[in-house]
C-alpha cells in the first residue's frame, strides 16, 4: 500500500498511546487492587461495565457527561465497597485462588443482572457536545474526545500517586501491602485499608467505562474483551506495580497500533505475542516483584 | 422403593429385578405413546442464533419475528390442529457452539425443521450437521458458500440475501458515483465475500481499489485503523463488517471525522445496529438491506407484518433481520400446510414451489440452489426529519428481484 509518510507514523504512534492510556486507565486498578491486597479481580471488567451503565442512567435522569465523571466513580466505588466487605473480606488469608474464583463469578453475575435489568441490546452513548469533532494535532486530525481521554488519565494517575506517596494515608496502604501483620500490630486497622483499597480500584474502573462509553457504546458484555487487555497490560507491566501497569499500557497501545499499520490482521495477536516475549525475558514482568503470586 | 431395597438385603435384587420390569413395562406401554403423541401434537422449529456476543441484538430480534410467524400458523389452526413451536438456542456465534446445538435440537428436540443463524460461518455449521440428519435447514443470514454446490443439500434452503447480490446492489449504485475506493473488512467469510462482490461489481464501473484492511470480528477499537485510511485519500470507504463490530465502526470514523471527505458505504446497514448506537454514528452511511419497515407504503404484505408484530410487541416495528426470522419460520410452515405433512421430501417439494410474498413483495427460491430470490434495498441513515423511533433510514434505490443478479447455477457448480 502506498502512502506511508512520517506524518502517518506520527499519528500512528500517537493513536497507540491514546489507545494505551485507555489501557493504562483499566489497568491500574487491576494492578493497584492485586498489588496492595493480592485479589486477582477478574470482576474489574464488570465494575468497569457498571460504570458505564450507572453514566448512562444518570444521563437518563437528565444529569450530564459532567455529573457522570464525578458520580460514576462515587457510586461503583461504594458497590465495590460493598463487594469487598461481604463477599472478599471473608477470603483473604486463603490463598490467592479463593478470591480469583469468587470474583470470576461475581463477573458473570453482575453481567447477568445487569441484562435482565436493562436489556441485552445496550445503549448509545453520544460523545458530549463540547468534545466532538476532530482538531489538528501538527500531523493530522485526531479526535478531540480522545485527546480528552488521554488528559483524564493523567489526571488519575497524578491523583493516585500523590494519595500514594504524599498523604499519611497513602503511607499506610504501602506499609500494608508490604506486611499487613506489622501494620495491624502497629494498631492500624488493616481490615478498613484493604476496604478502601478495594473501593478507589474499582472507582477507576467505573471511571475508565464511562470514558469508554462515548468510543464505543454500552453493552453488557464490553468489560469482557478490555478484561483480557488489561490482564496482559498487568502481566507485561509486573503484577500488582502501577509504574509498570502505565508503562506496559502504552506499551500495548504502541505495540497494536504499529502492528495495525504494517499487518492489520495480526493487531489483536500482537499484544499476546508481546506477552509472550515478555514472560520468556523477565518472567515477573518490567516492575513486578518476583514471588508475589505464591 | 429404595429405602426396601436396602433395607431387606437377601430379597433385594429380586426387588430390583421386579421394580425394573415393571418401569420397563410401563414404559413401553402408555409411556411411550404419550411420547410419541407429544411429537405428533406439535410442530417443532429449531431456532439457534447467537443470543449473546456481538449480534446479540439482531438475534433477539430473529427471535421476535420467529415466534410471530408461529403465532400466527397456530391461530390459523395449525396443520389440521397440529400447533407449531419454536426451540430457540444460543449459539453464542460459534460454529462449534453451533453445531453442537443443532444436534442436540434434532437428537433431543426432535424438531422438524430448523431455521437460524446469524454468521456466515455458523450457518455453514449447521447446514452440515442438517443436511447429514436429512433435516431442512432454512438459513436466515448473508453467506455465498451455502449456495454453492459443495455446501449445498436438498435440504439447504436460503431465505436471507447472500454478499453477492447485496454488495452488487450496493455496488452498482455506490460506484456510479465515486471511483477510489478502500476497504475495511471484518476478517471472516462474510466480509471475503462481500470484497469479492464488491470488487465484482466494480469491474463494470473501472473502480480504483486503494487497499483491503482487515480487522478481527468483535474489535471494539478501531482508532489505529483509521489513520491509515485516511492517509489513502479514499472517496468511499466500504466497510464490511456487522452487529457491533459495524456500530463501534461507524462511531470512531464519525469521530476521526472521516465522513467529511469520504462517503462511507457498508454492504448491509443493521436496523438494530443503528437504533443501538444512535443517529450521530450511522448519519449518511449508504448500505444494502433486505427489508425495511418503510416499504409498506408499497407492499401490502410489508403493512400487514409490520401491524401484526406492532401488536404482538407493543408498537415496536420489525427490523431487517426480525424480518428474516418471519421469512425463515413463515415459509417453512406454509409449505407444511401447501403439502398437509411435515414429511420432508413433501415439504421440499412445497418449498420449491412456493410462490410468495410474506412481507417485503414478491420471492420464490430459485430451483438449484434454494436460494431466495427477492429485492435488496439500498438505504441510507438519517438523523433529522424521524417520525418515531424506527424511522431511521431513507430507501434510496431498490433493486427489483432478479435472477441475473445472482451467480448462475453454473458458476456455483450445480448441474441443472
Amino acid at each position: 500500500m502506498a502512502g506511508l509518510s512520517l506524518d502517518l507514523i506520527a499519528l500512528q504512534l500517537f493513536a497507540g498511546l491514546a489507545l494505551g492510556a485507555i489501557y493504562v486507565l483499566f489497568a491500574i486498578g487491576l494492578s493497584l487492587i492485586f498489588g496492595m491486597l493480592t485479589v486477582v479481580n477478574f470482576a474489574h471488567g464488570a465494575f468497569y461495565m457498571v460504570g458505564a451503565y450507572v453514566g448512562v442512567y444518570i444521563l437518563m435522569l437528565g444529569g450530564s457527561f459532567w455529573i457522570c465523571l464525578i458520580a460514576v466513580p462515587l457510586l461503583v466505588g461504594l458497590f465495590g465497597v460493598a463487594v469487598e466487605r461481604v463477599l472478599i473480606r471473608p477470603l483473604y488469608g486463603r490463598g490467592i485462588d479463593y478470591p480469583l474464583l469468587l470474583t470470576f463469578g461475581l463477573s458473570y453475575v453482575i453481567v447477568e443482572f445487569v441484562r435482565i435489568a436493562f436489556g441485552k441490546t445496550g445503549f448509545p452513548f453520544d460523545t458530549p457536545e463540547i468534545l466532538q469533532g476532530a482538531v489538528n494535532i501538527g500531523v493530522g486530525y485526531f479526535p478531540l474526545y480522545r485527546l480528552f481521554v488521554i488528559g483524564a488519565t493523567a489526571t488519575v494517575l497524578l491523583a493516585l500517586w500523590l494519595f500514594l506517596e504524599k498523604t499519611s494515608f497513602g503511607l499506610i496502604i504501602r506499609a500494608g501491602a508490604r506486611d499487613p501483620q506489622i501494620v495491624r500490630v502497629l494498631g492500624v486497622d488493616v481490615a478498613k485499608v484493604w476496604l478502601i483499597v478495594f473501593g478507589i480500584g474499582t472507582a477507576i474502573a467505573g471511571f475508565a467505562g464511562l470514558l469508554a462509553a462515548p468510543l464505543q457504546g454500552v453493552i453488557p458484555e464490553m468489560g469482557g474483551t478490555i478484561l483480557a487487555e488489561a490482564f496482559v497490560v498487568t502481566v507485561v507491566g509486573g503484577m500488582g506495580s502501577i509504574g509498570g501497569a502505565v508503562l506496559a499500557g502504552l506499551l500495548v497501545g504502541v505495540v497494536v497500533s504499529m502492528t495495525s499499520l504494517f499487518a492489520p490482521e495480526m493487531a489483536k495477536v500482537s499484544i499476546f505475542a508481546l506477552m509472550a516475549v515478555v514472560l520468556i525475558i523477565r518472567p515477573q514482568g518490567f516492575f513486578g516483584r518476583a514471588g508475589l503470586m505464591s | 422403593m429404595n429405602e426396601k431395597i436396602t433395607k431387606s438385603g437377601s430379597i433385594s435384587r429380586r426387588r430390583l429385578l421386579t421394580t425394573v420390569s415393571t418401569c420397563a413395562a410401563l414404559a413401553v406401554s402408555p409411556f411411550r405413546i404419550n411420547l410419541l403423541q407429544a411429537q405428533e401434537a406439535t410442530i417443532k422449529i429449531g431456532f439457534p442464533v447467537p443470543l449473546t456476543g456481538p449480534y446479540g441484538t439482531e438475534a433477539q430480534d430473529q427471535v421476535r419475528a420467529g415466534q410471530l410467524a408461529i403465532a400466527q400458523f397456530n391461530d390459523a389452526g395449525g396443520l389440521g390442529g397440529r400447533k407449531a413451536e419454536l426451540v430457540v438456542r444460543d449459539d453464542k456465534l460459534n460454529p462449534g457452539e453451533a453445531a453442537t446445538r443443532t444436534l442436540e435440537l434434532v437428537e433431543k428436540e426432535k424438531v422438524n425443521f430448523v431455521v437460524g443463524s446469524l454468521s456466515a460461518a455458523v450457518q455453514l455449521a449447521i447446514n452440515n450437521v442438517t443436511k447429514e440428519r436429512g433435516i431442512i435447514f432454512n438459513s436466515i443470514s448473508q453467506s455465498d458458500a451455502i449456495n454453492e454446490a459443495a455446501d449445498f443439500s436438498k435440504f439447504t434452503f436460503h431465505e436471507a440475501l447472500n454478499p453477492h447480490l447485496t454488495s452488487g446492489a450496493v455496488g452498482r449504485y455506490a460506484f456510479s458515483k465515486f471511483k477510489k475506493v478502500a476497504f475495511l473488512t471484518a476478517d471472516y467469510a462474510y466480509g471475503h465475500e462481500m470484497v469479492r462482490g464488491f470488487l465484482e461489481v466494480g469491474k463494470a464501473f473501472n473502480i480504483e481499489n486503494l487497499g483491503d484492511i482487515r480487522h478481527p470480528l468483535g474489535t471494539s477499537d478501531f482508532s489505529t485503523l483509521l489513520p491509515r485510511i485516511q492517509a489513502l485519500k479514499p472517496d468511499i470507504l466500504c466497510i464490511s463488517n456487522f452487529g457491533r463490530d459495524q456500530q463501534i465502526v461507524l462511531k470512531q470514523a464519525t469521530d476521526f471525522g472521516v465522513k467529511k471527505t469520504t462517503q462511507i458505504i457498508a454492504p448491509l446497514l443493521s436496523h438494530a445496529s443503528r437504533v443501538a448506537a444512535g443517529p450521530q454514528a450511522f448519519e449518511g452511511v449508504i448500505g444494502g438491506c433486505s427489508f425495511y419497515w418503510g416499504i409498506e407504503d408499497k407492499f401490502a404484505s410489508t403493512k400487514a407484518f409490520n401491524d401484526a408484530f406492532r401488536k404482538m410487541y407493543d408498537g415496536k416495528l420489525p427490523t431487517d433481520y426480525g424480518a428474516l426470522g418471519y421469512g425463515g419460520v413463515r415459509t417453512v410452515l406454509t409449505a407444511v400446510k401447501n403439502a398437509g405433512s411435515v414429511d420432508t421430501d413433501k415439504v421440499i417439494a412445497a418449498m420449491e414451489a412456493l410462490k410468495y410474498d410474506f412481507y417485503k413483495g414478491p420471492q420464490y427460491y430459485r430451483k438449484c440452489d434454494h436460494q431466495s430470490v427477492q429485492s435488496v434495498l439500498v438505504i441510507q441513515s438519517k438523523s433529522k426529519d424521524m417520525k418515531n423511533e424506527s424511522d431511521v433510514f431513507d430507501v434510496i434505490s431498490t433493486d427489483e428481484p432478479n435472477e441475473a443478479n445472482l451467480r448462475t447455477c453454473a458458476e456455483l457448480g450445480h448441474k441443472s
